[in-house]
């Protein structure tokens, strides 16, 4: 094994394994890493290869301490773990070309496991980086003496020569939709909103900058306030907790969307559940889709991978009016002996006013009134949560108010409940759509009115109206907590965040999210009727021809002597001069002959045209060209004049 | 078994022809098929389409698909790495049987591409291999065991790549009309003939040292020992002692004088005996059932001895295309 093979081979490992090193096993990054350091000594220092026991030995324990960590062998990250493990032991054992192809091979292996876990742009371009070093490893177990530069050079027209074909495979391979068998239980990360709430669990949530959803407005734009994106309803509370409940039957719902249409396309980020995103309320539903009696939007499954839906929503509506008396009921269920003072409170109100809607109207003048702050830190609340909130800390975050608030209508007699979802988002000017980010979750409360159905209040915006007009980081006054993006970063930073945000939507669009619809869609834009996998593969196979055809003549032309030498045309010219001038060179001629019948015949210029010569034989036949030779004949020629 | 039909078949499927002067390799005379890590690699491939299906990897069909081109363009490069090459063979050294006949041929590479791993095996799978520099002309040497004496044709043999991944083997068949004279195997060790009836033991050339005979000048290229030391001291110049050599006994090497009963013994004993007297700068002649080579000593006299030896018995060469390039 030659030594720039090994070198070659432990960077390919180290490209490829260096992603998982974050979500491997310390221990296992780190005797990877110790593995591939004590075989680059190994190979500086000329030493032998440990013995194959003292390998055999460290695999089984190995692989015996990753059967204990995971309690398993089989799955996704025990196959990752396992992979890169043995791919760098197999580097310890190197023996032959066969092993070195076995690793290359390997490597392939582990880089489209990267993909598992991220499918960045920057992880792509980390992709073209660990290919190009696979390749020219490659290129060395091939080719042993190949020195650095070719090896290179080599690899890289490879490469760069297989991405417009990858392109057109790319666009026209037919997609199948997968999944093809089942895939194991972690095969995805979840984050975002949960169908339960107590808390602090939206202010850690707000923490996030991570990406919910893009949204793209096709028709007007909705006002900032408008911006409710319903995410799951709750229903039942225990005194600390919200969660969704469950509806004794399941109602269709009904309302009258009246107004204000609004097109829309969500492009959802996995988060593993099975609720998507809608503006209040959704009139066209994406197709697989259904809506609940609360008006929550589901998909068909979970949402694991990116997805993106058109659809239509109207922002004007009356929610189900006609409410069943079981789901009203549902609506007041308060937990018994629990916030005294705040029964208290609403039996107060309730006695002084006899209209639901003034009663939401004076919680409402409550909640501006006295003296109330929205914070990303609230203190603790005790076992009478709401007590002490509405009468001592004052101190709270969008899912106290909202949970305060739906506690205070029910105890008013008045059915409310409490929405979870998002509200805002920030404008992306160079793509021309909407981010909506973890940080702008938010929860708000409905109240059921009778005419009127389902109401949204949003009793945050008494407190903190900016919350509402433009995002969090206005409406909290110390945002040291805050990501440091949401506060309010410098301008420059911030274009480049969106800059780079429309870059990766776009990115997200076309390359990860290139789908069979995708696909399809795109076909029929660029014309193509009827498509179909048979047209696909023959317009693919056409394509891939003419690709490959342009290639081969590009690459054939190298293989033909083209006299191109400096040296030769510019002694074929002063031939020419000289035969103009009644002095042709005969075919059989050499140099040197001709040099000596010219000087015979033109004295005057002997002595230039036998130095001519004899530095035309030396350059051209003589062993070594260089540059100081090269110009004196270059110098002599132009000197000679006839 | 299969060997045999596989051989069958490769001489139906790919002409047995041989040529004379400069091939070049067109694309007529290039085949090109996947190795076996080739298909390897492909099982790979699918294994990974079908990861990516499965898990949605857009990346993934990203760096399946470069990766399958990738294996589509090597092809490309392994057919050029071949193609229009020109190759004519080389002059040959005679050898003794056991010995490896070293056939050389010359590959011109007129292009300004550099040609990498480039390999010629023959059937018997004795193989050599070599870069070939752009616009550079580098001569290949294939060493093939001789076994028996005569000529030795170095029979087809393939001329083949797998630069640069290894996935595809593109190869390309060589028949030249060159053989190797291949000389008998010399016989162990054994002394020189005795004296013959008819003739005196082998002698020594005519600058023998017997029987002083003068002084002459010196001359440019005589012995040391031969000065005449004595006369120069009698300060009569540089001078050099001449002797007369015997004339008339000259060494037969003759079939019938050989030890043992066998041709192929018979003719390497005298190889030995060829080898021995020319060493010892003996004058000697080679005498054959059919033929009979007078007494010399020089290189010309040694090289066509041991070429009678090498072919007698042999019927003379049948070749398909006339007089190719015989060594000389």
């Amino acid at each position: 094994m030659n030594k720039p093979l090994v070198y070659s081979l432990i960077l390919c490992i180290l490209l490829v394994a260096s992603p998982h090193a974050t979500h491997l096993p310390p221990w296992v990054s780190s005797l990877c890493a110790m593995l591939l350091m004590w075989r680059a000594y190994l190979t500086y220092s000329g030493r032998p290869l440990p013995s194959r026991w003292l390998l055999f030995i460290i695999t089984l324990a190995g692989v015996a301490a990753i059967a204990i960590g995971f309690h398993t062998l089989f799955g996704r990250e025990v196959g990752v773990t396992l992979l890169v493990l043995l791919a760098t032991l197999k580097l310890l054992e190197l023996r032959g070309t066969r092993d070195a192809t076995g690793l290359i091979y390997l490597s392939c292996f582990i880089l489209i496991t990267d993909f598992f876990y991220s499918q960045s742009m920057a992880t792509a371009l980390l992709m073209f980086a660990a290919l190009l070093a696979i390749v020219a490893a490659w290129l060395r177990v091939q080719t042993p003496h190949i020195t650095f530069k070719p090896q290179l050079r080599i690899a890289a027209i490879l490469l760069l020569q297989a991405v417009p074909l990858m392109l057109l495979l790319f666009v026209l391979f037919p997609r199948v939709q997968g999944p093809l068998w089942g895939l194991p239980q972690d095969a995805y990360n979840s984050s975002g909103l949960s169908d339960t709430m107590s808390p602090g669990s939206l202010s850690k949530l707000s923490l996030s900058e991570a990406v919910a959803f893009r949204v793209t407005y096709r028709s007007a734009v909705p006002r900032r306030d408008q911006m409710y994106w319903r995410g799951p309803v709750l229903w039942q509370y225990d005194g600390r907790t919200w969660t969704t409940g469950s509806a004794p039957f399941n109602f269709a719902p009904h309302f009258d969307a009246t107004a204000q249409p609004i097109a829309y396309s969500v492009t959802l980020e996995p988060h593993n559940k099975k609720w998507l995103y809608a503006l209040d309320v959704p009139s066209t539903l994406p197709a697989g889709a259904r809506l609940s009696d609360d008006f929550q939007l589901f998909g068909k499954e979970a949402v694991n991978a990116r997805q993106r839906y058109e659809m239509i929503s109207n922002l004007v509506y009356h929610a189900n009016v006609e409410e069943s008396a079981q789901q009203r009921q549902r609506a007041l269920q308060l937990p018994k002996r629990l916030n005294p003072r705040t029964l208290e409170l609403a039996a107060s109100w309730r006695a002084a006013q006899n209209s639901d809607a003034s009663i939401v109207q004076t919680a409402l003048r409550y909640f501006n009134q006295q003296n109330f702050s929205y914070t990303l830190e609230p203190p603790l609340l005790g076992s009478n949560g709401v007590d002490d909130f509405l009468f001592q800390t004052r101190q709270g975050f969008c899912e106290h108010y909202a949970s305060a608030f739906v506690y205070l209508m029910r105890a008013a007699g008045i059915p409310a409940r409490v929405v979870t979802g998002y509200l805002g988002g920030e404008f992306n000017a160079v793509g021309n759509y909407y981010i909506v980010r973890q940080s702008d979750a938010h929860a708000w409360a409905e109240v059921w009115l009778a005419g009127q159905g389902w109401v949204r209040v949003d009793p945050t915006a008494a407190i903190a109206p900016e919350r509402v007009q433009k995002n969090s980081s206005a409406a909290v006054k110390n945002n040291a907590a805050l990501p440091f993006m949401a506060r309010n970063p410098p301008l420059w930073l911030s274009k480049l965040r969106l800059n780079l945000d429309a870059l990766s939507n776009q990115w997200n669009q076309w390359v990860l999210g290139y789908n069979p619809e995708r696909q399809f869609a795109l076909l029929t834009r660029m014309g193509m009727k009827d498509v179909s996998w048979q047209k696909m593969a023959r317009d693919l196979m056409l394509g891939l021809s003419i690709i490959i055809g342009v290639f081969a003549l590009l690459m054939f032309r190298h293989l033909f002597a083209r006299s191109n030498d400096p040296v030769q045309a510019a002694w074929l010219r002063l031939c020419k001069k000289l035969a103009k001038a009644g002095l042709p060179r005969a075919p059989h001629e050499g140099a040197l002959d001709y040099a000596r019948r010219v000087a015979a015949a033109r004295p005057k210029l002997a002595c230039q045209m036998l130095d001519i010569a004899g530095r035309y034989l030396s350059l051209r036949y003589g062993e070594a060209r260089d540059a100081e030779a090269l110009r004196a004949y270059r110098d002599a020629l132009r000197a000679f004049k006839l | 078994m299969l060997k045999s039909i596989k051989q069958k078949f490769r001489n139906w499927a790919f002409r047995r022809t041989v040529e004379t002067g400069t091939v070049v390799l067109n694309q007529r005379r290039i085949y090109i098929l996947p190795t076996r890590s080739g298909f390897g690699f492909a099982l790979v491939l699918v294994l990974m389409l079908l990861g990516d299906i499965n898990y949605d990897l857009s990346l993934g069909y990203v760096l399946t698909f470069l990766l399958a081109m990738l294996a589509m363009m090597s092809m490309l490069h392994a057919f050029r790495n071949l193609a229009h090459l020109q190759i004519h063979a080389g002059h040959i050294e005679p050898v003794f049987a056991g010995e490896a006949a070293r056939f050389v041929f010359h590959f011109d590479n007129p292009g300004t591409l550099a040609r990498y791993q480039i390999h010629l095996r023959d059937d018997a799978g004795h193989r050599t291999v070599c870069d070939l520099p752009a616009r550079r002309s580098t001569a290949m040497q294939l060493d093939i065991p001789a076994t028996r004496r005569g000529w030795m044709d170095s029979g087809r043999l393939s001329l083949y790549t797998e630069f640069p991944l290894g996935l595809f083997h593109a190869w390309s068949y060589l028949h030249f009309d060159v053989r190797a004279l291949v000389y008998p195997q010399p016989a162990a060790p054994l002394p020189l003939p005795a004296q013959s009836a008819q003739n005196g033991t082998g002698k020594i050339l005519a600058a023998g040292d017997e029987d002083f005979s003068g002084l002459r000048s010196y001359s440019p290229g005589d012995p040391l020992p031969r000065i005449a030391w004595k006369a120069l001291a009698r300060e009569q110049g540089l001078q050099v002692k001449q002797f007369s050599a015997p004339q008339g006994h000259e060494l037969w090497l003759d079939w019938s004088h050989t030890p043992h009963p066998g041709l192929e013994q018979k003719l390497q004993v005298l190889t030995r005996w060829v080898l021995d007297a020319d060493a010892q700068g003996l004058i000697y002649g080679l005498r054959l059932p059919d033929s009979e080579l007078a007494p010399q000593n020089n290189p010309a006299h040694r090289t066509e001895c041991l070429r009678r030896l090498a072919l007698f018995g042999m019927p003379p060469p049948s070749r398909k295309r006339g007089e190719g390039a015989e060594p000389p």
